[in-house]
Protein backbone atom coordinates (compact mmCIF):
# COMPACT_ATOMS: atom_id res chain seq x y z
CA UNK A 1 0.00 0.00 0.00
CA UNK A 2 1.58 3.62 -0.66
CA UNK A 3 2.09 5.99 1.84
CA UNK A 4 -0.51 8.66 1.46
CA UNK A 5 0.78 12.55 1.06
CA UNK A 6 0.67 14.74 3.78
CA UNK A 7 -2.42 15.97 5.11
CA UNK A 8 -4.49 12.85 4.99
CA UNK A 9 -6.71 12.85 7.77
CA UNK A 10 -7.97 8.84 7.20
CA UNK A 11 -11.27 9.56 6.24
CA UNK A 12 -12.81 9.21 2.76
CA UNK A 13 -14.70 11.90 1.40
CA UNK A 14 -17.63 10.64 -1.06
CA UNK A 15 -17.64 12.87 -4.10
CA UNK A 16 -20.75 12.36 -7.06
CA UNK A 17 -19.48 14.00 -10.64
CA UNK A 18 -21.44 14.45 -13.31
CA UNK A 19 -20.06 12.56 -16.58
CA UNK A 20 -20.85 12.54 -20.19
CA UNK A 21 -22.68 15.66 -21.71
CA UNK A 22 -26.35 16.87 -21.03
CA UNK A 23 -27.43 13.37 -20.87
CA UNK A 24 -25.36 11.96 -18.72
CA UNK A 25 -25.14 10.62 -14.85
CA UNK A 26 -23.24 11.81 -11.88
CA UNK A 27 -20.86 8.68 -10.60
CA UNK A 28 -19.43 8.84 -7.34
CA UNK A 29 -15.65 8.79 -6.32
CA UNK A 30 -14.14 8.42 -2.69
CA UNK A 31 -11.45 10.85 -2.24
CA UNK A 32 -9.05 10.98 0.51
CA UNK A 33 -9.82 13.61 2.99
CA UNK A 34 -6.70 16.12 3.39
CA UNK A 35 -6.42 19.21 5.37
CA UNK A 36 -7.20 22.63 3.40
CA UNK A 37 -8.61 20.63 1.15
CA UNK A 38 -10.48 22.18 -1.83
CA UNK A 39 -12.99 21.11 -4.06
CA UNK A 40 -10.79 21.55 -7.01
CA UNK A 41 -8.38 19.40 -5.11
CA UNK A 42 -10.90 16.32 -4.85
CA UNK A 43 -12.00 16.90 -8.89
CA UNK A 44 -8.26 16.47 -9.86
CA UNK A 45 -7.20 13.69 -7.45
CA UNK A 46 -10.38 11.88 -9.13
CA UNK A 47 -8.54 12.66 -12.93
CA UNK A 48 -4.78 12.03 -11.13
CA UNK A 49 -5.51 9.18 -9.29
CA UNK A 50 -8.82 7.38 -10.08
CA UNK A 51 -10.25 8.10 -13.84
CA UNK A 52 -8.12 9.87 -16.13
CA UNK A 53 -10.69 10.56 -18.37
CA UNK A 54 -12.90 13.05 -16.10
CA UNK A 55 -12.70 16.30 -17.77
CA UNK A 56 -12.59 19.55 -16.49
CA UNK A 57 -11.32 23.37 -16.74
CA UNK A 58 -9.01 24.86 -14.36
CA UNK A 59 -5.70 27.46 -14.55
CA UNK A 60 -4.39 29.89 -12.20
CA UNK A 61 -5.88 27.68 -8.64
CA UNK A 62 -5.86 30.76 -6.88
CA UNK A 63 -9.11 32.81 -7.47
CA UNK A 64 -7.71 35.08 -10.42
CA UNK A 65 -9.07 33.48 -13.71
CA UNK A 66 -12.45 32.54 -13.08
CA UNK A 67 -12.42 29.00 -15.37
CA UNK A 68 -12.69 26.23 -12.86
CA UNK A 69 -16.53 27.36 -11.54
CA UNK A 70 -19.11 24.55 -11.47
CA UNK A 71 -21.39 23.65 -9.54
CA UNK A 72 -20.85 22.03 -5.82
CA UNK A 73 -23.54 20.72 -4.00
CA UNK A 74 -26.08 22.30 -6.36
CA UNK A 75 -24.65 26.19 -6.07
CA UNK A 76 -22.28 27.64 -8.47
CA UNK A 77 -18.88 28.12 -7.22
CA UNK A 78 -14.94 28.79 -8.02
CA UNK A 79 -13.87 25.18 -6.37
CA UNK A 80 -10.75 26.45 -6.26
CA UNK A 81 -11.45 28.93 -3.72
CA UNK A 82 -14.30 26.78 -2.24
CA UNK A 83 -12.91 24.47 1.12
CA UNK A 84 -14.62 20.66 1.49
CA UNK A 85 -14.78 21.84 4.97
CA UNK A 86 -17.22 24.50 4.27
CA UNK A 87 -19.58 23.05 1.87
CA UNK A 88 -19.19 18.91 2.99
CA UNK A 89 -20.40 18.58 6.20
CA UNK A 90 -21.23 15.65 6.28
CA UNK A 91 -18.74 13.78 3.98
CA UNK A 92 -20.65 14.33 0.65
CA UNK A 93 -19.56 16.30 -2.35
CA UNK A 94 -21.85 16.42 -5.81
CA UNK A 95 -19.46 18.50 -8.61
CA UNK A 96 -21.26 19.27 -11.87
CA UNK A 97 -20.77 21.80 -14.77
CA UNK A 98 -21.81 25.31 -14.87
CA UNK A 99 -25.68 25.48 -14.75
CA UNK A 100 -27.31 27.36 -17.49
CA UNK A 101 -24.93 26.84 -20.65
CA UNK A 102 -24.06 23.51 -22.67
CA UNK A 103 -22.13 20.58 -21.23
CA UNK A 104 -19.04 19.72 -23.45
CA UNK A 105 -17.99 17.09 -21.70
CA UNK A 106 -18.25 15.73 -17.64
CA UNK A 107 -17.16 19.22 -16.02
CA UNK A 108 -16.61 21.23 -18.89
CA UNK A 109 -19.25 24.02 -20.03
CA UNK A 110 -19.32 25.66 -22.71
CA UNK A 111 -18.95 29.41 -22.10
CA UNK A 112 -19.31 30.30 -26.16
CA UNK A 113 -23.10 31.81 -25.59
CA UNK A 114 -21.81 33.42 -22.19
CA UNK A 115 -19.33 35.21 -23.76
CA UNK A 116 -20.97 35.58 -26.88
CA UNK A 117 -23.82 37.72 -24.73
CA UNK A 118 -20.66 40.52 -23.82
CA UNK A 119 -20.43 40.83 -27.56
CA UNK A 120 -23.92 41.50 -27.63
CA UNK A 121 -24.68 43.79 -24.97
CA UNK A 122 -21.41 45.73 -26.60
CA UNK A 123 -19.59 45.15 -23.94
CA UNK A 124 -16.39 46.32 -25.96
CA UNK A 125 -14.78 49.62 -25.10
CA UNK A 126 -14.60 52.09 -28.17
CA UNK A 127 -11.81 54.37 -28.20
CA UNK A 128 -12.41 58.44 -28.55
CA UNK A 129 -9.09 59.71 -28.41
CA UNK A 130 -6.15 58.65 -30.12
CA UNK A 131 -2.61 57.71 -29.29
CA UNK A 132 -1.68 61.47 -30.23
CA UNK A 133 -4.01 62.71 -27.70
CA UNK A 134 -3.37 63.55 -23.69
CA UNK A 135 -4.59 60.97 -21.68
CA UNK A 136 -8.26 61.12 -20.29
CA UNK A 137 -8.04 62.79 -16.63
CA UNK A 138 -10.65 60.57 -15.05
CA UNK A 139 -11.13 61.89 -11.03
CA UNK A 140 -11.35 58.40 -8.99
CA UNK A 141 -14.17 60.39 -7.00
CA UNK A 142 -16.08 61.35 -10.32
CA UNK A 143 -20.21 59.62 -9.62
CA UNK A 144 -19.08 57.90 -13.11
CA UNK A 145 -15.96 56.42 -12.10
CA UNK A 146 -17.13 55.41 -8.80
CA UNK A 147 -19.88 53.62 -10.74
CA UNK A 148 -17.51 51.92 -13.27
CA UNK A 149 -15.37 50.94 -9.70
CA UNK A 150 -18.17 48.98 -8.06
CA UNK A 151 -18.50 46.45 -11.09
CA UNK A 152 -14.73 46.44 -12.66
CA UNK A 153 -13.41 43.21 -10.75
CA UNK A 154 -15.48 40.57 -12.98
CA UNK A 155 -13.30 38.12 -14.24
CA UNK A 156 -15.87 36.21 -15.58
CA UNK A 157 -16.15 33.12 -14.16
CA UNK A 158 -19.94 32.85 -15.28
CA UNK A 159 -20.88 32.01 -11.91
CA UNK A 160 -23.81 34.70 -11.87
CA UNK A 161 -24.94 33.44 -15.42
CA UNK A 162 -25.32 30.00 -13.58
CA UNK A 163 -27.17 31.64 -10.65
CA UNK A 164 -29.66 33.46 -12.79
CA UNK A 165 -33.24 32.31 -12.90
CA UNK A 166 -34.20 34.57 -15.64
CA UNK A 167 -30.99 32.72 -18.01
CA UNK A 168 -33.10 29.58 -17.39
CA UNK A 169 -36.54 30.92 -18.43
CA UNK A 170 -35.08 33.06 -20.82
CA UNK A 171 -32.30 31.51 -23.54
CA UNK A 172 -31.89 35.40 -25.11
CA UNK A 173 -31.40 37.04 -21.90
CA UNK A 174 -27.93 38.82 -21.71
CA UNK A 175 -27.03 37.79 -18.04
CA UNK A 176 -25.75 39.21 -15.26
CA UNK A 177 -22.58 39.34 -16.03
CA UNK A 178 -22.77 40.53 -19.29
CA UNK A 179 -24.84 43.81 -18.31
CA UNK A 180 -22.89 44.51 -15.56
CA UNK A 181 -19.96 44.91 -18.38
CA UNK A 182 -22.10 47.27 -20.00
CA UNK A 183 -23.00 49.26 -17.55
CA UNK A 184 -19.36 49.98 -16.17
CA UNK A 185 -18.77 51.16 -19.76
CA UNK A 186 -21.94 53.03 -19.68
CA UNK A 187 -19.96 54.95 -16.78
CA UNK A 188 -16.25 55.05 -18.49
CA UNK A 189 -16.24 59.22 -19.86
CA UNK A 190 -13.71 58.13 -22.44
CA UNK A 191 -16.27 55.57 -24.07
CA UNK A 192 -18.12 56.45 -27.41
CA UNK A 193 -20.80 53.77 -27.60
CA UNK A 194 -22.98 54.66 -25.09
CA UNK A 195 -26.12 55.11 -27.25
CA UNK A 196 -25.87 51.72 -28.91
CA UNK A 197 -24.46 49.94 -25.75
CA UNK A 198 -28.16 51.29 -23.81
CA UNK A 199 -29.74 50.02 -26.75
CA UNK A 200 -28.27 46.65 -26.96
CA UNK A 201 -29.10 45.95 -23.35
CA UNK A 202 -32.58 47.21 -23.08
CA UNK A 203 -35.85 45.11 -23.43
CA UNK A 204 -37.14 41.51 -23.42
CA UNK A 205 -33.26 40.26 -23.77
CA UNK A 206 -31.55 42.64 -21.41
CA UNK A 207 -31.86 44.85 -18.63
CA UNK A 208 -35.75 45.18 -18.07
CA UNK A 209 -36.16 41.03 -18.06
CA UNK A 210 -34.54 41.40 -14.64
CA UNK A 211 -36.90 40.50 -11.51
CA UNK A 212 -34.09 42.01 -9.29
CA UNK A 213 -33.74 38.67 -7.27
CA UNK A 214 -30.19 39.09 -6.80
CA UNK A 215 -29.07 35.67 -7.37
CA UNK A 216 -25.89 36.76 -9.18
CA UNK A 217 -25.02 39.28 -6.52
CA UNK A 218 -25.59 36.35 -3.70
CA UNK A 219 -23.14 34.22 -5.42
CA UNK A 220 -20.57 36.38 -6.95
CA UNK A 221 -17.29 35.46 -5.54
CA UNK A 222 -16.22 38.41 -6.46
CA UNK A 223 -18.99 39.97 -4.42
CA UNK A 224 -20.15 42.44 -7.09
CA UNK A 225 -23.60 43.49 -7.55
CA UNK A 226 -24.75 42.66 -11.12
CA UNK A 227 -28.35 43.25 -9.47
CA UNK A 228 -27.38 47.14 -8.98
CA UNK A 229 -25.51 47.74 -12.25
CA UNK A 230 -29.08 46.28 -13.74
CA UNK A 231 -30.77 48.69 -11.89
CA UNK A 232 -28.52 51.04 -13.79
CA UNK A 233 -29.03 50.64 -17.14
CA UNK A 234 -32.65 50.11 -15.83
CA UNK A 235 -32.42 53.98 -15.10
CA UNK A 236 -30.10 54.52 -17.93
CA UNK A 237 -32.14 53.18 -20.92
CA UNK A 238 -35.02 55.57 -19.47
CA UNK A 239 -33.87 57.81 -22.05
CA UNK A 240 -34.87 55.09 -24.57
CA UNK A 241 -38.23 54.89 -23.79
CA UNK A 242 -38.83 58.43 -23.39
CA UNK A 243 -37.98 58.48 -26.88
CA UNK A 244 -34.65 60.89 -26.72
CA UNK A 245 -32.77 57.50 -28.64
CA UNK A 246 -34.15 55.89 -31.75
CA UNK B 1 -40.77 43.96 -30.55
CA UNK B 2 -37.75 47.06 -30.50
CA UNK B 3 -35.62 48.24 -28.02
CA UNK B 4 -37.37 51.39 -27.62
CA UNK B 5 -41.32 49.43 -27.16
CA UNK B 6 -39.13 47.08 -24.71
CA UNK B 7 -38.30 49.94 -22.37
CA UNK B 8 -41.33 51.56 -22.89
CA UNK B 9 -43.34 49.13 -21.74
CA UNK B 10 -40.92 48.25 -18.38
CA UNK B 11 -41.56 52.19 -17.86
CA UNK B 12 -45.08 51.63 -18.64
CA UNK B 13 -45.22 48.93 -15.60
CA UNK B 14 -43.23 50.78 -12.93
CA UNK B 15 -45.37 53.77 -13.08
CA UNK B 16 -48.85 51.96 -13.35
CA UNK B 17 -47.03 49.86 -10.18
CA UNK B 18 -46.87 53.32 -8.29
CA UNK B 19 -50.27 54.46 -9.11
CA UNK B 20 -51.72 51.43 -8.50
CA UNK B 21 -50.51 51.28 -4.64
CA UNK B 22 -51.91 54.90 -4.28
CA UNK B 23 -55.10 53.70 -5.92
CA UNK B 24 -55.26 50.30 -3.66
CA UNK B 25 -54.17 52.41 -0.88
CA UNK B 26 -57.40 54.78 -1.04
CA UNK B 27 -59.71 52.08 -2.05
CA UNK B 28 -59.00 50.21 0.93
CA UNK B 29 -58.81 52.88 3.55
CA UNK B 30 -62.29 54.56 1.62
CA UNK B 31 -64.20 50.70 2.37
CA UNK B 32 -62.44 50.49 6.35
CA UNK B 33 -64.08 53.98 6.55
CA UNK B 34 -67.26 53.98 4.74
CA UNK B 35 -68.31 50.55 6.23
CA UNK B 36 -67.56 51.37 10.22
CA UNK B 37 -71.54 51.47 10.25
CA UNK B 38 -72.35 48.61 8.05
CA UNK B 39 -73.75 49.83 4.73
CA UNK B 40 -75.78 48.37 1.84
CA UNK B 41 -75.52 47.86 -1.90
CA UNK B 42 -78.46 50.55 -2.47
CA UNK B 43 -76.25 53.41 0.06
CA UNK B 44 -73.46 52.89 -2.00
CA UNK B 45 -74.83 52.99 -5.13
CA UNK B 46 -76.75 56.20 -3.88
CA UNK B 47 -73.38 57.74 -2.77
CA UNK B 48 -71.52 56.74 -6.50
CA UNK B 49 -74.64 57.41 -8.13
CA UNK B 50 -73.76 60.85 -10.60
CA UNK B 51 -70.25 61.05 -8.31
CA UNK B 52 -68.09 61.79 -11.12
CA UNK B 53 -64.81 62.37 -9.32
CA UNK B 54 -65.16 58.80 -8.02
CA UNK B 55 -65.98 57.89 -11.21
CA UNK B 56 -62.75 59.09 -12.73
CA UNK B 57 -61.03 57.85 -9.89
CA UNK B 58 -61.77 54.15 -10.50
CA UNK B 59 -61.44 54.43 -14.34
CA UNK B 60 -58.05 55.28 -13.18
CA UNK B 61 -57.74 52.56 -11.30
CA UNK B 62 -58.56 50.28 -13.81
CA UNK B 63 -56.68 51.14 -16.85
CA UNK B 64 -53.98 51.26 -14.52
CA UNK B 65 -54.41 47.76 -13.36
CA UNK B 66 -55.22 46.19 -16.83
CA UNK B 67 -51.85 48.05 -18.26
CA UNK B 68 -49.96 47.01 -15.21
CA UNK B 69 -51.57 43.32 -15.75
CA UNK B 70 -51.06 42.52 -19.03
CA UNK B 71 -47.77 43.62 -18.71
CA UNK B 72 -47.23 41.41 -16.31
CA UNK B 73 -48.83 38.46 -18.00
CA UNK B 74 -46.67 38.61 -21.36
CA UNK B 75 -43.55 38.60 -19.16
CA UNK B 76 -45.07 35.40 -17.06
CA UNK B 77 -45.94 33.61 -20.86
CA UNK B 78 -42.72 34.35 -21.91
CA UNK B 79 -40.86 33.41 -18.42
CA UNK B 80 -42.99 30.31 -18.00
CA UNK B 81 -44.81 28.94 -20.81
CA UNK B 82 -41.96 30.27 -23.47
CA UNK B 83 -45.17 31.98 -25.22
CA UNK B 84 -43.26 34.62 -27.25
CA UNK B 85 -43.90 36.59 -30.10
CA UNK B 86 -46.78 38.37 -31.86
CA UNK B 87 -49.46 35.90 -30.73
CA UNK B 88 -48.36 36.56 -27.31
CA UNK B 89 -48.20 40.19 -28.21
CA UNK B 90 -51.80 40.36 -29.09
CA UNK B 91 -53.29 37.69 -26.92
CA UNK B 92 -51.92 40.12 -24.14
CA UNK B 93 -53.45 42.82 -25.86
CA UNK B 94 -56.92 41.03 -25.66
CA UNK B 95 -56.41 40.70 -22.35
CA UNK B 96 -55.65 44.47 -21.42
CA UNK B 97 -58.29 45.76 -23.67
CA UNK B 98 -60.96 43.09 -21.65
CA UNK B 99 -59.53 44.20 -18.39
CA UNK B 100 -60.28 47.45 -18.96
CA UNK B 101 -63.47 47.26 -21.30
CA UNK B 102 -64.56 45.13 -17.89
CA UNK B 103 -63.64 47.10 -15.16
CA UNK B 104 -64.87 50.67 -16.72
CA UNK B 105 -68.29 48.68 -17.22
CA UNK B 106 -68.36 48.38 -13.42
CA UNK B 107 -67.21 51.97 -13.00
CA UNK B 108 -69.95 53.18 -15.45
CA UNK B 109 -72.72 50.95 -13.21
CA UNK B 110 -72.14 52.78 -10.01
CA UNK B 111 -71.60 55.86 -11.37
CA UNK B 112 -73.95 56.49 -14.09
Amino acid sequence: MSREPDGFEGKALRVSVWRGGAEGRFEEFEVPRRESQTVLDTVTYIQRHLDPTLSYRFACRVGMCGSCAMTVNGKPRWTCRTHVDKVAADGRLSVAPLANLPVVKDLVADMREFFDKWARSRGQFRPTATRSDEFARVRPDSPGRREADAGIECIGCGVCYAACDVVRWNRDYLGPAALNRAWTLVNDARDGAKRERLQAVAGDAGCHSCHTMMSCTEHCPKKLSPTRSIAGLKRATLRIALGEDS
Amino acid sequence: MTTRAGARLWVAQRATAALLALCVFVHLATIVYAVRGGLTAAQILSRTHGNYIWGAFYSVFVLAAAVHGAIGLRNVASEWLGFRGSAAEATVLVIALALAGLGLRAVAAVVL
